[in-house]
Parts: structure tokens; C-alpha cells; sequence
């Protein structure tokens, strides 16, 4: 089952690696791992996304929460949450494909970022499968490049993940 | 500032060996008198011997090794400890911090190469944190699932003229970390209710009932419940080794009475044990008819390799407590005549098979058993309170066997690393630490060769263990699989060039003593304990041909074993 992870750590030099041995060292899967700061400076927040047998799952959480580094984490996939991820995609846009191209951005309600003669870039947000769908729409021929940040997520309602 | 710290963390001994990145930490040793610093001659000594130290006394033992090879030279002896959840706090000198990730002389990133193996680390990066950090790493290295952390320290911030103000703090707190204080008292009731209405009811006691102090709260429990007890090879002396309800070690070398008990029982209450692959054989047919309750620390350890009825995450003294105090309130339901028959049964499977829990073929009266090695020293031993360690192989698992513990923290051995080497340097480890007690390591000479360098250290602090080596001329724990399941096929499982070993410990100045029939067995063993303050090495030449049974089917039940060389259940 598909998994999304968060985890807030001490912003401490190595807590990252910490985490990321433990999913290698116990041959746990990683699909895709965000970190940054939250508004807290001492807290950073991690969003893992996970697949494994629900035994696995628990044991990735419980070995989560066994690191020292480790304040607090949620297993988002528990409740109804949003998710999101953010792409940045150059995409050949020259000639008859431009109009093209930015018609499907639209319907995506992606946004152009940056241009020139030849090429757009867009920025997309939304779920994994939304981003997928639409470098189906686009059509391999024309990427140029593709950059996802992973997905990151929260919790519907008043639930919150904080100290 | 690091002695300073370590003194008023109340520690005596540390173990260790010097280098440049450690020499300010070296000189401020030298200018005071709090602590004892103990020269190894291998840096894995001294971890082992921090280790030794710590499994006797349930304190963290302390290990001070220099940067890159020195720091490397621990990995074994963290991860054994590690491995089996002992309280140890290993400092390693680093290059100074502004070189770090320069591949300076003698550089390795410690923190780095440790950290699977470690429960936590730290790389201090100002002076004026190394009270706080050293205060956090024993705190961590004590409390919840004990284990080792690594503290790596630059040359620089232990630069003794620079200057900070220093205060030991007396209480730390660390946000991210709250081990458990008490188990769930509802969960506790109802494990309660199981136990005393199960009619073949087990307990199997791990590591953790010894780490976590529980002895005497399990064996009160035991007692009430009138349940049988089995330890895991790391739980040995948590329950009195002699008492009529022990049905001894078990797993793949148990007894007979111990597997079966496990498979045929309606419900296990596993206290501070892991069901680790050396306990349970196959998962999926182990126990099939048992209801189960396990009582950890660790959560992380509950359902990690078999799913469980009842879950108590606390501290096994704390948890044990209240399940007395709640059997004492139940009052009178358990079904006595359940019981009788179950025990009656268990005296059945014991008395079987020539008897007692370990049978064995005592060969021709001359030439020496390992098992009778073991048996003629615990005899000599029994009355003198003795710490018995051991390296890892067949004399291992005898020495489990054979060698029954009334008290917790007396059998010192590497369980879940399996380290060879282990055995002497941490009796050297509780020797340095109780100079009157009687300690013994049982090694072999495959495992022996991998530390014998320390008799050079047991000289120059007069540490007089008792070295008894179960010397079958192989690696026999080795060649006993390879008899098994190759054919004999002797692939590099022998020693050949052993060297006489009376002669080498007598070229460091100790005692060598040697022996080759049964007859002599016994007096020079009364002759070695005799010489206390003498390291003695006495050298037995035993029967190459034993094997360790019972010994678990591959892939089968508890119940499935090898009972002999030819009989199986
Ligand atoms: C450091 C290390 N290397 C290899 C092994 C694998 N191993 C397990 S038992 C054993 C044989 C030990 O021989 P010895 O010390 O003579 O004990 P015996 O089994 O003969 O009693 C070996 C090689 C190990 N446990 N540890
Ligand atoms: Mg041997």
C-alpha cells in the first residue's frame, strides 16, 4: 500500500541521513522524500511516500519514532489529507505546437513561467497522478526536461501535526 | 573538559588507546587522579571491554579511541553491543573541525560509518557543548531500549587551553525522546486473566528482563503463576537456573523440554525477547495453539517478526510488578488440574532421553567432552558467585547449556552479533571492575586468537581471569553445520599451526596449564581457580567430533530437532 509519511526532526546536521539509512539499512521503499524548514526554526518537516505491506508500514513509523532526531510524525494516508507536489517542466513549445502547448497548461491550470522563442516552462502543482496525466497530454516528443519535488501533504480539518 | 565530564558523570574506568587527534584528552588523563584510564592493545578490546563492564553492572561503559583507524577498530565492538542492547558510550577523537571532509591524515566520518549500528551520536562542534552532549549520551545509552552512542569529538574543541566556563548539567531533557515509564494497566489486567486461565501457559524471558532490572519481579511472578520459564540465550540468569520451574535455554541449541513447551502451549508471555529467527525457527509455525502477550521497551520490537495477542510497551520491572499485584487480586482461577497435567507433561519431555535437559553421550571416561568441560566448571565455580563469558561457537552454546545462572548479570555473552573475540576482553572488562570476583571466560581457540593480544594487557594491570579454552583443534561450530548440510565437507573449518598456548600465555607472564584426559579435568581446574590473583590459561583438549544438540530443523516448527547425531523428533 501507497504511504505518505510526515515527520517533523530536529533541524540537526545528520538527522536526513539518519532517516534516509534507516529506510536503506532495513530495505524499506522510498518513493519520493521532501524536506525543509517549518515555521519553527528548530523543526524541520519530512514527507516520505512509502509503499509496503501494512506490517512493514508499521514498522517503518515505529523505526521513524525510535530515532532520537525524530519529534513527531503522522501517517497522512490514515485520514483524508490533500497532496501535493509541484512541477517545473520545459516543454518544446515552437511554431504550431505553441498555442498548443499553452492550451493544455491551461486546461491543467498549469502557469507559464518562463518563455522563449522555442520553449515554455511551466509550473504545475497538484497530485502525483495529476502531474502524470498531464506529461501524458504533452507528449514525450516535446519535453524537453522534467523537475518534481516530490509530494508533500497535510491533514483535512483542525488536525495538526505540531509539538 | 571531557575528564572533567566523565568524572562527574560518575565513571571509574574508561578503556581505551590514544592518537594525535585525541592527545589533549590524553594529557588532561595524565593531570588528574578521578579516573582510570585502561591501555588496551587493540581499540575492539577496549569496546569490549566497555561492553563486558556494562552487561555485569547494567552501567554504560566507556571507550576513548582515536580518529580513523582507532574509531574504525570499535565498529565490531559497538555493533555486538548494539546488537544486544548494552549501555556503552564510545568517544572518538576527529580532525579538527575546520578539516573535516578534507580526507585529513587519519580522517573517517565516525558518525558516518556507525550509524546504523548506534542508538544515537553526536559530533560536538563547540567546547562549551561537551558537558550537555556527554550528559545526553549516557542519558540515552541508559534509559529505554539501552544501546550504544558514539560521541566524535575535533581535536580542536578539546584544545585544553581554551577556556569555557563549565557546569555538568544535572538533568537533561530531550523533546524527541521519552522512552515509556509504565505499561498500559488495562493491557496488563488482561494478560493477567490469560495467563492464569491459560492450562499450558509459558514464559519466555529475554535480555531485557536483565537490562531492565526485572529479575526478581519475574521470578516472583513465575512462582505465583507456577508457570514454566524459559530464557533466550541473552535472558540466562533473569530466572534462577536451578529452580524446578526453568525448563532451560530455547531456540535452535534449546532443550528439548524448552522447544516443545514453546510449540504445545496455549499462551506465551515473552518479556523483554525479540522472537528473533534464533528463538522461533519458521514464524509461520511457530507456536500454533499459543496465544501471545509481549511485554517491551521498545515498541519497534512488538509484531516485528510475529503478531501478537496482547502488547505491552513499558518496562519490564514496572510491568512485571503490576502483573504480580494484579495476579495476587485475581484470586483462585486457574485450574489446577490444567496445570498438573501440563507440568506433568513437561516432567515427561525432561525425563526423557536419559534424562535431565541436556543429554549427551559421556564418551569413554578419557578422552574430554566439551559438555563435561563445562559441567566440571560450573561445579568448581557454583559457590563463588563466578561471571562467566564466552566467545561464540560450540563451547558457546555448551557454556549456555550446561552452565546454569541463579542470578541476572552473571552470563556475559555476544547473542546477536555472535562476535568472536568477545569473550575475553569483556571478562576484563568486569574483572577490571570487581577484582574479587571470580571471572571466567570460556573461549575456543578459533575465537581466542581473535583478542589474544590483550594477555598483554591483563599483565600490566593484573587482571586474573580464568581463561578455560574448549580446545577442539576447529572451528566447530563451523564444521558441526558443514557435517550437517555439506556433506563434511571441512571448507577452512579446521586450525591448523595452533600454537602452544601453555607456552604463549607463559611469554606474557601468566599461567598455562593444559589438559587431555578426563581424569585430570577436574584438579586442574580446583588448581586454576585456586591461584586468584593469577590470569591462568588452561588449555583443554576435547573430543573434535562433538556436536551442540538439539539443534532446530531448518525451516521447521520449535519442535522440529535434531536430538543426536542420528535421531531427530
Ligand atoms: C568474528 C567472527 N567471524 C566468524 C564467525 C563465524 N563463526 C561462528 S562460530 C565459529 C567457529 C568458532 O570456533 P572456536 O572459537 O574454536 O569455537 P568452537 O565452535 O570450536 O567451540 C565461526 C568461525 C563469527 N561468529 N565471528
Ligand atoms: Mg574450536
Amino acid at each position: 500500500m501507497r504511504r505518505i509519511i510526515s515527520v517533523l526532526v530536529e533541524n540537526e546536521p545528520g538527522a536526513l541521513s539518519r532517516i534516509v539509512g534507516l529506510f536503506a539499512q532495513r530495505n524499506y521503499n522510498i518513493e519520493s522524500l521532501t524536506v525543509a524548514p517549518t515555521e519553527d526554526k528548530t523543526l524541520s518537516r519530512l514527507t516520505v511516500v512509502t509503499d509496503g505491506k501494512p506490517e512493514t508500514i508499521e514498522q517503518i513509523t515505529k523505526q521513524l519514532n525510535k530515532l532520537i532526531d525524530v519529534v513527531k510524525l503522522v501517517d497522512l494516508t490514515e485520514g483524508t489529507h490533500v497532496e501535493r507536489e509541484l512541477m517545473l517542466i520545459k516543454v518544446k513549445a515552437g511554431g504550431a505546437m505553441r498555442a498548443e502547448v499553452k492550451r493544455c497548461a491551461d486546461i491543467f491550470r498549469g502557469q507559464i513561467v518562463d518563455v522563449t522563442h522555442n520553449v515554455y516552462t511551466i509550473q504545475l502543482a497538484g497530485t502525483g497522478e495529476k502531474l502524470d496525466a498531464f506529461i501524458g497530454a504533452i507528449g514525450e516528443a516535446a519535453i524537453l526536461e522534467v523537475a518534481r519535488s516530490g509530494v508533500t501533504g497535510i491533514a483535512r480539518g483542525e488536525k495538526v501535526l505540531s509539538l | 573538559m571531557v575528564v572533567r565530564a566523565l568524572a562527574d558523570e560518575g565513571v571509574e574506568y574508561i578503556y581505551g588507546y590514544p592518537g594525535g587527534a585525541l592527545l589533549h584528552v590524553y594529557d588532561a588523563i595524565f593531570r588528574q587522579d578521578k579516573i582510570t584510564h585502561v591501555l588496551v592493545r587493540h581499540e575492539q578490546a577496549a569496546a569490549h571491554m566497555a561492553d563486558g563492564y556494562a552487561r555485569a553492572s547494567g552501567k554504560p561503559g566507556v571507550a576513548l579511541v582515536t580518529s580513523g583507524p582507532g574509531a574504525t577498530n570499535t565498529i565490531t565492538g559497538i555493533a555486538t553491543a548494539y546488537m544486544d542492547s548494552i549501555p556503552m558510550v564510545v568517544l572518538s577523537g576527529q580532525v579538527p573541525s575546520d578539516f573535516i571532509g578534507t580526507d585529513m591524515f587519519q580522517e573517517t566520518d565516525m558518525v558516518g560509518i556507525s550509524r546504523p549500528i548506534v542508538k544515537h551520536s553526536f559530533l560536538v562542534k563547540r567546547a562549551e557543548d561537551i558537558p550537555e552532549v556527554l550528559r545526553k549520551a549516557f542519558y540515552i545509552a541508559q534509559t529505554g531500549r539501552p544501546g550504544p552512542v558514539v560521541v566524535d569529538l575535533p581535536k580542536d574543541i578539546t584544545d585544553i587551553n581554551k577556556k569555557f566556563p563549565y557546569e555538568y548539567p544535572n538533568k537533561v531533557k530531550i523533546r524527541s525522546y521519552n522512552p515509556p515509564v509504565k505499561g498500559h494497566s488495562g493491557q496488563i489486567r488482561k494478560a493477567v486473566d490469560l495467563l492464569l486461565k491459560a492450562r499450558r501457559p509459558i514464559i519466555y524471558a529475554g535480555g531485557g528482563v536483565i537490562m531492565g532490572q526485572g529479575s526478581e519481579a519475574l521470578t516472583e511472578l513465575a512462582h505465583l503463576s507456577g508457570a514454566p520459564v524459559t530464557n533466550t540465550l541473552m535472558g540466562l540468569g533473569s530466572f534462577p537456573g536451578t529452580d524446578k520451574q526453568f525448563v532451560g535455554m530455547l531456540g535452535m541449541h534449546g532443550s528439548y523440554t524448552a522447544n516443545l513447551a514453546m510449540h504445545h502451549s496455549d499462551l506465551v508471555l515473552a518479556i523483554g525477547a525479540r522472537f528473533d529467527d534464533r528463538v522461533t525457527n519458521s514464524t509461520s509455525k511457530f507456536c500454533p495453539t499459543a496465544k501471545i502477550v509481549h511485554v517491551d521497551i521498545d515498541p519497534a520490537s512488538i509484531a516485528k517478526t510475529v503478531p501478537v495477542d496482547i502488547p505491552i510497551v513499558g518496562p519490564v520491572d514496572s510491568v512485571l510488578k503490576e502483573m504480580i499485584t494484579s495476579v495476587k487480586q485475581a484470586g483462585d482461577i486457574q485450574d489446577q488440574t490444567a496445570m498438573e497435567s501440563w507440568w506433568k507433561q513437561i516432567n515427561e519431555w525432561r525425563s526423557g532421553r536419559g534424562g535431565g535437559l541436556f543429554p549427551y553421550d559421556p564418551g569413554d571416561g578419557v578422552i574430554i567432552k566439551p559438555q563435561q568441560v563445562i559441567q566440571t566448571l560450573y561445579e568448581v565455580t557454583k559457590n563463588d558467585d563466578a561471571y562467566i563469558t564466552t566467545d561464540v561457537g560450540q563451547h558457546q552454546m555448551f557454556t549456555a547449556q550446561y552452565y546454569p545462572f541463579d542470578k541476572p548479570n552473571r552470563w556475559i555473552s555476544s547473542g546477536g552479533l555472535g562476535t568472536m573475540g568477545f569473550g575475553f576482553p569483556a571478562a576484563m572488562g568486569v574483572k577490571m571492575n570487581y577484582p574479587d570476583a571470580t571471572v571466567a571466560c570460556v573461549t575456543g581457540e578459533g575465537s581466542i586468537q581473535m583478542n589474544i593480544q590483550e594477555l598483554s594487557t591483563c599483565k600490566q594491570y593484573d587482571l586474573g581471569v580464568k581463561l578455560i579454552n574448549v580446545n577442539n583443534r576447529a572451528l566447530g561450530m563451523v564444521r558441526q553445520w558443514q557435517d550437517m548440510q555439506y556433506d563434511s565437507r571441512y571448507s577452512h573449518s579446521y586450525m591448523e599451526s595452533l600454537p602452544d598456548f601453555k607456552k604463549l600465555v607463559e611469554s606474557y607472564g601468566h599461567v598455562g596449564m593444559s589438559v587431555t584426559e578426563l581424569k585430570d579435568l577436574r584438579p586442574a581446574m580446583e588448581e586454576a581457580f585456586a591461584l586468584k590473583d593469577r590470569l591462568v590459561f588452561l588449555d583443554v583438549s576435547v573430543d573434535s567430533s562433538e556436536h551442540v544438540y538439539p539443534m532446530q530443523i531448518k525451516d521447521g516448527a520449535m519442535r522440529d530437532m535434531w536430538l543426536s547425531k542420528t535421531e531427530r523428533t
